[in-house]
């Protein structure tokens, strides 16, 4: 339906919250800004880190998609390479194989 | 900060005429989410474009439904910000989000639709969702029944 999304001239993925995978293992969550040389910019940002939470990646993100985001940072940016996958959080599912 | 009320006083409007209540003040929000039985819904309004834009048609779709909650009110987060914290407080084991819609059920939340439920989608679509939320919880003979 056309006429309900004001910001027009942006990404398609500008204002929807998503997933944000790093080869390393890390996970943000946050609401999609843009994607530049330097990354990609995130807002109302939460992170995983599989090296300091003691739940799995999929466990995480069934949290966030069940009871919301829950806000680390204000901003971030990740950095492209780190950036391995995005998908709207409302999609997600976990890689198979 | 709040945007000027003119700005937003459409945004209201597009929900409140029809039927739902708007909570201005804590005192609102207390009186109308205490202690009590029976359907209601809470629409956490925002000025947001995309997501706002989406949500607002949407619960006007549903709530042309047969069944529907009993009670229906609205906050507006970013505005109306105490009568927005307080609302949130009876919803506290979710995060907080805008727009977002909060279904109770005899005091306790039975469904919730965050934001990134929201984004992106076509009203329809959200609607559609509201309304399988309002059959599965407000059908007069299903919550009769306790399910």
């Amino acid at each position: 339906m056309s006429g309900h999304v004001f910001h027009t001239g942006h990404e398609e993925l500008h204002g929807v919250t998503v997933v944000v995978e790093s080869p390393s293992g890390m996970t943000w969550v946050g609401r999609y800004h843009e994607r530049t040389d330097r990354g990609v910019l995130l807002h109302d940002v939460a992170t995983h880190d599989p090296a300091t939470s003691d739940q799995s990646r999929a466990a995480w993100i069934q949290r966030q998609l069940k009871f919301g985001v829950r806000i680390d940072q204000k901003h971030l940016t990740v950095p492209n390479p780190d950036a391995a996958r995005i998908v709207r959080l409302a999609a997600w599912e976990p890689v198979s194989g | 900060m709040p945007y000027h009320e003119m700005m937003v006083r459409p945004m209201r409007e597009e929900i409140t005429r029809h039927g739902v209540q708007e909570l201005r003040t804590v005192a609102d929000v207390d009186a109308a989410l205490g202690p009590g039985d029976g359907t209601v819904l809470v629409f956490v309004n925002s000025v947001c474009g995309c997501a706002a834009g989406g949500a607002r048609p949407a619960l006007a779709l549903a709530l042309s439904h047969s069944v529907k909650p009993q009670q229906l009110y609205t906050v507006f987060a970013g505005q109306d910000l105490d009568a927005t914290a307080r609302a949130r407080s009876y919803f506290a084991d979710f995060q907080p989000s805008s727009p977002s819609v909060a279904l109770f059920r005899d005091g306790e939340v039975v469904h919730f639709v965050h934001r990134h439920m929201i984004e992106g989608r076509p009203p329809q679509a959200i609607a559609a969702d509201l309304v399988a939320a309002f059959d599965k919880y407000c059908s007069p003979h299903r919550a009769a029944k306790g399910k």
